[in-house]
């Protein structure tokens, strides 16, 4: 079997960046994002990106990294408020943006990579979402086309993987990443650990081994976006 | 007088009922959540997470489990995690009871705006034309003028829509309004705060509604 593992994001990545790619990514927020990927892309000056993700990373972290460096011509997201260098490339004109239900976006990665071209959904009828979409009458109740989705390449962040490129996710730290995976014709996987073969449960695996072509183990600040806690009483 | 937010909470929470899986939407629906007592509901955070538990205590933050706010939160004995594809499918699948989420305006024909302000507000709907598209039963929470004292509940949406004919209840800070069904009946009062008349209500509002 071919090798599957690197030791760090930019030789994983090697031979894969070209400008005007479209990256497919996996995250929520700032939670379970492809940290070390997002900042290979960067140091490799890759340009004219298209990023499809849910969110847009923060000022200096996460995709907002490559937004900092003009790397992205387009974002294709349903959220994008949590960025303020966004949002003035956005109004002055320089990035484009296709907003897309977070519902939808799941659907429209998860079909590109099933091999399913396009979809019909409820969401978004009505909408600006709409505009320009095919409708269909489906026993009485009107939807809307959707196009799946596949990237030139996908970076997703997982918890345990191991050397055949199945992968674990942990918790909330999941979110797209199991469809943003099935949705490049490349992924690289970086996670916090290898683990040995056999250590991972098959009835477990999240992601099995066939979507992921090359893995690495990253090093992870896991920022938290909103520290919410409980105080305990004082003792 | 008017409902402060947490009475507009305490409200809300008796949408609820036992055995429900509900979706609280960012902001003030999410303080619907301190008024369940003692019905048994399993909150449902859209970035893939059913169970959704208390805040954590100081020092017990995890970055891999947060709400769909980004807020940092807890697991339960219930809890489930899963992708964003199967946590859409269960909203957009209809498998939630119901939602409560916020509104910039909602139209006397349940329309519901909450997601953009053109030219000023770029930041997207998430998963909120999602959950209006698959969830049975919506109930907004806002309040019943904006900064500038407009009206929220108006003849018709000026704002970009998040879903057309939606909308089952509205909590304002003032008043509740419901109506049968999503095939035409109109909102009608059911609930004023306490020393708001039906006449106050009807004075600022434009939508119609009937009492």
């Amino acid at each position: 079997m071919a090798n599957k593992v690197y030791s760090d994001a930019a030789s994983a990545l090697d031979g894969l960046l070209f400008d005007g790619m479209t990256i497919v990514s996996g995250g929520f927020g700032l939670c379970g994002i492809p940290e070390n990927s997002i900042a290979a892309i960067r140091a490799a000056g890759t340009k004219n990106l298209t990023v499809v993700s849910n969110n847009a990373g923060v000022d200096g972290f996460g995709l907002g990294l490559l937004l900092e460096t003009r790397q992205v011509k387009k974002m294709i997201s349903s959220y994008v408020g949590e960025n303020k260098e966004f949002e003035r490339q956005y109004l002055s004109g320089e990035l484009e943006l296709e907003f897309a239900p977070q519902g939808t976006l799941a659907e429209r990665m998860r079909a590109g990579g099933a091999g399913i071209p396009g979809f019909y959904t409820r969401t978004g009828v009505g909408t600006l979402v709409a505009e320009g979409k095919e409708h269909k009458v489906f026993d009485g109740e009107t939807y809307i086309m959707e196009r799946g989705i596949v990237g030139d390449l996908a970076i997703v962040k997982a918890w345990k993987a191991d050397r055949f490129g199945n992968l674990v996710f942990r918790k909330t730290a999941r979110n797209f990443n199991p469809m943003a995976a099935t949705a490049g014709k490349v992924t690289v996987a970086e996670v916090e650990e290898i683990v040995a073969d056999g250590a991972l449960d098959p009835d477990l695996i999240h992601t099995p081994s066939v979507f992921v072509q090359r893995v690495f183990v990253g090093t992870f600040e896991k920022r938290i976006e909103q520290r919410t806690v409980r105080k305990r009483e004082a003792a | 007088m008017a409902w402060t937010r947490d009475e507009m909470a305490q409200r809300a929470a008796r949408e609820l009922k036992d055995g429900f899986y509900v979706n609280l939407g960012i902001g003030m629906p999410t303080l619907v959540a301190n008024h369940a007592g003692d019905l048994d509901i399993t909150l449902q955070s859209e970035n893939g997470m059913l169970g959704m538990g208390p805040f954590p205590w100081e020092g017990e933050e995890d970055a891999d489990l947060i709400n769909a706010g980004k807020q940092t939160v807890t697991e339960l004995p219930r809890t489930a995690y899963f992708s964003s594809a199967d946590s859409f499918a269960m909203i957009r699948g209809g498998h939630m009871d119901l939602s409560i989420l916020g509104a910039m305006e909602v139209a006397e024909n349940g329309d519901l705006a909450n997601w953009m302000v053109p030219g000023k507000m770029v930041k997207g709907m998430g998963g909120a034309m999602d959950l209006v598209a698959g969830t049975p039963r919506i109930v907004v929470m806002m309040e019943h003028s904006d900064k500038a004292g407009n009206p929220k509940f108006i003849p018709a949406c000026t704002l970009p829509l998040t879903g057309r004919n939606v909308v089952d209840v509205i909590i304002t800070d003032i008043a509740v309004f419901e109506r049968a069904d999503r095939k035409g009946a109109p909102f009608r009062l059911v609930e004023t705060a306490p020393g708001v008349s039906a006449e106050d209500v009807k004075a600022r509002t434009t939508a119609a509604f009937v009492v």
